[in-house]
């Protein structure tokens, strides 16, 4: 029987790489604190007691350098997954990951695959600063030959993991910091799934919202209010950036014929700029509106909460989107907004919505 | 394993990759290699020396620099002219040209052209290794230059904190393309590379084979017994430019008693003389060998020649399907 319990998604990553390792002793974790007592947020709590040190690799400072040993292994027949604390000490690794990770299967004709799943997490908030926070899944995806997940939902983002450490594609598996408090149903036994792409998770009408990653949960409350003045939203899901499955957002937008888009990262160039010109190149006719895009202004961010005001969007972004698109009246968007205030009164901008703690 | 004096072999060795690389610097002109290539003639020594004491399980790793690497280790010849000119039967199927040359059949795994790039991949190779317990040898080439880069210290000591069976083969040519190592580094002495990092090591005239041969005995021999990492420094000359088929050294580079110096020192003709003196060898024999190696390179080139182009249509594959 595989029941459910209620986790946060950092215990169902746990959970996901205890079974990938135990199923598959070609399997094996490398990071920077993967043993130490804080264990990555918890997701390697226990891995190295249960798997010991040769399989759960405490590794030195050289991401460049364990980014071509995981390659090199995955190459000789390993299954390694690589862990970095924050997004942005992957960048010392982008040589690796572009040029080796990404094209070793295409150059060698099939030859060679590189089997290897690197995570790596976004911070957000408490005066994390303009080089511990950055969303930088755009450059990821810009690579043929990479697969990029941002998971939402724990029990998905558990499945997600286990299936990539199935799979032969070399994949960024890229995790929000807040996403990791969330809690949802998660089943005790991960399942194989297909990495195809995008899901709706909630049906809707009126107005479609891409999202992923935390931008989920606030797309899902401004989704709650808009329902309660009789707008009707359909939420997708993105999951797998790359590569992009358009089909399930090319249906929900030829029934809604709008579209919102929203970045975890910066607004400009982001992976809402991709999916706006691919659906204005098939679905132009059908819109009924430009398609909007929401992500994050035009400079870095600062440490400090007063600076960082109105620096990440939220539902309330979605909602004056949504306005702009089906034109209700100044009147019920003042409602709306005031219902979303009574919701989640003063909360602070660094710190996560009290509201999304789940389970979802 | 036991020390291998086969200095005929080696010499044959030698000999044929000198004679491919010529082939294709006579045949460079004519375009229809179209990609570029970085000869190793000069540097033979390094590649026939080591892999006289690699079997063909263990595996080696290369750089831009890579055919003597590929033909010494048993790399097939014909897949490699074919990459060289974009044709089906490639090693790569005409996906990577002459600085990704890999055939996996030999033991050969992978060539890369960014300098450095490759070292991690041969370190994870050993971890594979160690956590496989498969008693093999991870050997990884690679240039003066590359060692001025952080990847490799960090797979230097890696490999080191892990026990990793890899040796580590410096080949020190004095230049990264047009600059000259005493302006890059503040010694030619490259082994504190290996010293730094507690890994053992040794240093050699890179174009002595007899010292090659019994420096790379001594470096495996040590890997394989006690399954940690060794460098070796081998001091020796390219004598075309950087990448190219010509001589350059009109361009005034490299000062003129250090290029008759290691002109003079070369490795197949100072080889060939011992093996004469010795009566091992016999210029008519000689002339044979050069003659076998000359029609096996010429069958080389027609089989490119008559080689398909990959067809266009699978230039999409192998991006996502598997
Ligand atoms: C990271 C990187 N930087 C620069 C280059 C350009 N480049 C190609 S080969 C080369 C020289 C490398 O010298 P060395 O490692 O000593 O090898 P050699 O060419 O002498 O065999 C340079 C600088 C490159 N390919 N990759």
């Amino acid at each position: 029987m595989n029941s459910s319990r209620n986790l946060t998604l950092s215990d169902a990553l746990c959970e996901a790489t205890h079974q990938a390792m135990k199923e598959n002793k070609n399997v094996f974790v490398i990071g920077e604190g993967v043993t130490d007592p804080k264990a990555i947020f918890g997701t390697t709590k226990d891995l190295v007691n249960n798997f010991g040190v040769d399989r759960v690799i405490e590794a030195p400072l050289a991401e460049n350098g364990l980014t071509g040993f995981c390659i090199g292994s995955a190459m000789s027949g390993m299954k390694p997954l690589l862990i970095h604390q924050r997004v942005e000490f992957a960048l010392l690794s982008v040589e690796q990951i572009f040029n080796n990770a990404a094209k070793t299967h295409y150059v060698s004709a099939g030859k060679h695959s590189v089997p290897l799943v690197i995570r790596m997490i976004i911070g957000r908030g408490w005066g994390q600063g303009p080089a511990h926070s950055q969303s930088l899944e755009p450059i990821f995806s810009y690579v043929p030959g990479l697969r990029v997940i941002m998971p939402s939902l724990a029990n998905d983002a558990k499945d997600m993991l286990y299936s990539a450490l199935k799979e032969k594609i070399p994949t960024m598996f890229i995790e929000h910091r807040w996403c990791h408090y969330v809690t949802g149903d998660v089943k005790k036994s991960a399942s194989k799934i297909n990495l195809d792409g995008p899901k709706v998770i909630k049906k809707g009408k009126d107005i479609t919202v891409v999202a992923f990653s935390y931008m989920i949960y606030e797309a899902l409350l401004a989704s709650e209010i808009l329902e309660k003045f009789d707008i009707s939203s359909e939420i997708i899901d993105l999951r797998i950036l790359k590569p992009l499955n358009l089909k399930p957002i090319l249906e929900s937008v030829s029934k809604t014929r709008t579209l919102i888009c929203c970045d975890t990262g910066f607004r400009e160039y982001g992976i809402s700029a991709e999916i706006s010109a691919s659906i204005t190149e098939n679905l132009f006719d059908s819109l009924k509106k430009p398609v909007s895009r929401i992500g994050l202004p035009n400079r870095p961010t600062p440490s400090s909460r007063a600076l960082a005001a109105n620096y990440y969007p939220t539902a309330e972004n979605i909602i004056m989107e949504a306005k702009k698109i089906l034109n209700f009246t100044d009147d019920i968007l003042i409602n709306m907004i005031n219902y979303l205030k009574e919701k989640k009164p003063n909360i602070r901008a660094d710190v996560p919505n009290p509201l999304f703690k789940g389970p979802f | 394993m036991n020390f291998k004096n086969n200095y005929l072999d080696i010499y044959k060795n030698m000999l044929r990759i000198r004679l491919v690389e010529e082939e294709i610097a006579k045949r460079y002109s004519e375009q229809n290699m179209r990609c570029p290539v970085h000869l190793s003639i000069g540097q033979e020594a390094i590649a026939s020396g080591v892999m006289n004491h690699l079997n063909k399980e263990d595996k080696i790793y290369s750089t831009h620099r890579c055919h003597a690497h590929y033909l010494a280790k048993g790399g097939n010849l014909n897949k490699m002219i074919s990459e060289l000119h974009g044709k089906a039967s490639g090693c790569c199927g005409g996906r990577g040209g002459s600085m990704h040359l890999f055939d996996e059949e030999a033991g050969i795994m992978s060539s890369l052209p960014i300098v450095g790039s490759v070292i991690p991949l041969a370190v994870g190779n050993a971890l594979t290794i160690k956590l496989k317990k498969e008693r093999l040898v991870s050997a990884v080439f690679f240039g003066d230059g590359a060692i001025e880069e952080g990847v490799y210290h960090e797979s230097a000591n890696f490999a080191k904190i892990q026990s990793l069976p890899v040796l580590f083969i410096c080949e020190n040519n004095l230049f990264s393309v047009y600059t000259p190592l005493n302006e890059r580094q503040p010694s030619a002495d490259l082994t504190r590379h290996a010293k730094s990092h507690d890994i053992k090591y040794l240093r050699c005239d890179g174009n002595d084979i007899s010292k090659v041969n019994e420096f790379a005995f001594e470096a495996i021999e040590y890997i394989r017994k006690n399954n940690q990492p060794f460098f070796i420094q081998f001091d020796t000359y390219r004598h075309r430019e950087h990448c190219g088929p010509n001589f350059d050294d009109e361009l005034d580079y490299r000062k003129k008693n250090e290029v008759s110096f290691w002109f003079e020192n070369d490795p197949i003709i100072n080889e060939k003389n011992r093996l004469i003196n010795d009566k091992i060898l016999t210029e008519n024999e000689n002339k044979k060998l050069i003659d076998t190696y000359l029609n096996e390179i010429d069958e080389a080139f027609k089989f490119a020649d008559q080689d398909s182009f990959p067809d266009p249509a699978t230039a999409e594959s192998f991006v996502y399907e598997f």
